[in-house]
């Protein structure tokens, strides 16, 4: 399985756009991926899942995966999150 | 049925066509056990796809029209609809409860609006909006029954509506939407005022269109008399038909005047220049030969959405419409909000006499943060060219200095950060109460221009509210009351070498133009299908002739003398 976790950074937090974008990544992949912040977790192919998170400035957030292309799922969702300036490495 | 309606002629000319309902359906449902459990699924599935095809149909038109960071609240919409969250919570309710899709549908969508309610964000809050949308949509294909969208017309029809908000009025499509007909409304109602800035045919006020005629009825919006003709024969249509050819024909005689300008018989050289309301309109502007735009109302920035536009929204409009209009003059009015407009965000509290109540510029002064956004997005846009900016319902030489002290302020916080912008900005005021008019001599030393607005001027002077039906007799813009303010206003312009135009109603009135001419109006602002008909009639007349018209009119006594000697006069 893969696991990452991160600090979100955006001031506006994950917004309709954003979700919109970390939805339409996470669909183009077979494995199962979810999100999970304040010990609550979603499918990360529900758009109503990853607004219902309600996401901030300074959350942290774990993604994880797991299917046949675990690796390459969490790894694009990744570097969107980091391209739309959500998140620092 | 057959037959007439009387209305109000809000906008003019003749559309003939089929009748477009604008009336939200019957979407109660009930919730049943069903029979086949895999067709109601296979129902489900195939309304969520309609309603997909739907919506990229809306946004692909948003796109093209608004843009695609406002497209964008459509992908979000779609991505609901591929839910699997969503789509499998109903999936399973059919499946295990034996219910029927559209309450499978609204039970799901019910806990996810709850769900989204309850979060401690507001911007979330309001997505609940966007799931009971998204769901709306599908229920009524569960139903069969459609929900009326403008976006979504692609054939010539004529719209029948209760009233049109001005969001509705900025998604007609000219080449569809070939008129309008209303149950509410009046001539100065926004709906009305969009009608004659696209140069559509409408007819409101009529208390019961959508009640009477039915979805594909043949009908006739006669923009000039303020009637609707239902299922007409033959004949009557014939008739209509000859006299759209007849409008036709007589708009494209004026085409020829376009790029020509505004010379009286004496040569003199008047501005005749269009209001506008949104950076659409100035493609209309331009296609008429419009001058310059007198007036920019930037109301519809503000209005029909939740939050304040920011610096940045409003400096893109800006910008839009001064680099399309080039050198020509731009005057931008700052915002005038309050009265009979309102902003659902702003919770204004309830007025006894709105129009004598706490708007436009005593709002801005008081809300200082929301006018200093727009002063600092109007000075940026001033790179972009030809910028005036005008101050709404000035009542005292004091509100016109602090007014201007805020624009110097921000001037100069803008050069502190190193944004230079132009140092040509005209500041002008509107003039459309009574004690500025009479103090023309003294505001003229301190603006640079003046803007008569004549539908405020005239309910002030006349202490009749334009809205209220009963005093509406005394909405009189040819009386010597209002002509003597107005030529106070021109005069003290012109002896302090200032230019004073006009932006209300009355400029692009055919009686009140030769009026206008002869007190030496150096401006006309107008809605921009007027305008080459005002040209061609101010090239036909003589100021130094006017002159005279115009001195003996403010001798008289009444509107109607007025009227009726400037007709006789001048054989109109």
């Amino acid at each position: 399985m893969a696991n990452h976790t991160y600090t979100v950074i955006a001031e506006s937090g994950i917004h309709a756009r954003p979700a919109s974008g970390i939805v339409q990544i996470a669909s183009k992949y077979v494995s199962d991926i979810f999100m999970e912040y304040k010990e609550k977790k979603v499918n990360l192919k529900s758009i109503l899942g990853v607004m219902s998170l309600g996401i901030g400035q300074g959350a942290s957030i774990s993604i994880f995966a797991e299917g046949t292309d675990q690796q390459e799922a969490v790894e694009a969702i990744e570097s969107y999150l980091k391209s739309e300036g959500i998140i620092e490495l | 049925m057959i037959g007439n309606l009387k209305g109000i002629a809000a906008s003019g000319g003749v559309a003939i066509g089929k009748a477009f309902l604008m009336i939200e359906p019957d979407l109660t449902i009930t919730k049943t056990t069903i029979g086949s459990k895999e067709a109601e699924v296979t129902k489900f599935y195939e309304a969520v796809n309609a309603a997909k095809l739907e919506l990229e149909k809306i946004r692909k038109r948003a796109e093209i029209d608004l843009g695609s960071e406002n497209a964008a609240i459509f992908d979000a919409h779609l991505l609901v609809l591929s839910d699997p969250e969503l789509l499998g919570a109903v999936e399973g309710k059919i499946n295990d409860k034996a219910m029927n899709a559209e309450a499978a549908l609204q039970e799901t969508a019910d806990t996810f609006i709850i769900m989204f309610e309850q979060l401690d964000n507001e911007y979330m809050r309001e997505r609940a909006a966007d799931i009971r949308d998204v769901t709306k949509r599908v229920i009524a294909k569960l139903l069969n029954v459609e929900i009326p969208n403008l976006g979504l017309i692609d054939e010539e029809v004529i719209i029948v509506a209760e009233d049109l908000a001005p969001s509705d009025t900025a998604q007609l499509n000219r080449a569809f939407a070939k008129g309008f007909t209303t149950n509410m409304g009046g001539r100065t109602s926004h709906s009305a005022i969009m009608a004659r800035s696209l140069e559509i045919p409408a007819v409101v006020g009529t208390k019961s269109v959508t009640a009477t005629i039915k979805p594909g009825d043949l009908i006739i919006v006669d923009g000039d008399n303020g009637e609707v003709i239902i299922n007409p024969d033959a004949d009557v249509i014939e008739r209509y038909k000859a006299k759209r050819s007849e409008q036709e024909a007589e708009k494209q005689a004026l085409l020829l005047l376009k790029n020509k300008q505004t010379i009286t018989q004496d040569g003199i050289h008047v501005e005749v220049a269009a209001n506008i309301g949104t950076p659409k309109d100035v493609a209309g502007v331009l296609e008429n030969g419009g001058e310059g735009i007198g007036l920019y109302r930037t109301e519809f920035l503000y209005m029909e959405r939740d939050s304040l536009p920011t610096e940045e929204e409003q400096f893109q409009a800006y910008k839009q419409v001064l680099e399309q209009m080039g050198d020509k003059p731009v005057v931008v009015r700052t915002l005038d909000i309050g009265g009979d407009k309102h902003l659902p965000y702003l919770d204004l509290p309830e007025e006894m006499n709105p129009f004598l109540g706490f708007r436009a510029i005593r709002l801005c002064l008081e809300e200082q943060t929301i006018f200093r956004t727009q002063l600092r997005a109007l000075l940026r846009a001033s790179n972009f060219g030809n910028l005036k900016i005008m101050f709404p319902m000035i009542a005292t030489l004091e509100e016109f200095r602090e007014a201007k002290g805020l624009l110097q302020e921000e001037k100069e916080l803008l050069h502190q950060e190193g944004i230079f912008v132009s140092e040509d900005i005209e500041i002008g005021i509107m003039v459309e109460i009574p004690s500025t008019a009479v103090l023309a001599d003294q505001f003229a030393q301190e603006v640079d221009f003046f803007s008569v607005g004549t539908n405020d001027l005239i309910q002030y002077t006349m202490a009749a509210d334009r809205m209220n039906e009963s005093v509406a007799h005394l909405y009189q813009p040819y009386h010597p009351a209002i002509l003597r303010l107005i030529k106070m206003v021109i005069d003290a312009a012109h002896a302090h070498k200032k230019w004073a135009g006009m932006c209300g109603e009355m400029a692009g009135d055919s009686i009140a133009i030769p009026l206008l001419l002869g007190l030496g109006l150096d401006e006309f602002s107008m809605s921009a299908p007027s305008m080459l008909k005002a040209r061609k009639q101010i090239n036909q007349l003589s100021q130094a002739k006017m002159k005279q018209l115009v001195e003996t009119a403010l001798t008289m006594q009444t509107s109607e003398q007025v009227k009726q000697y400037v007709k006789e006069t001048l054989k109109i």
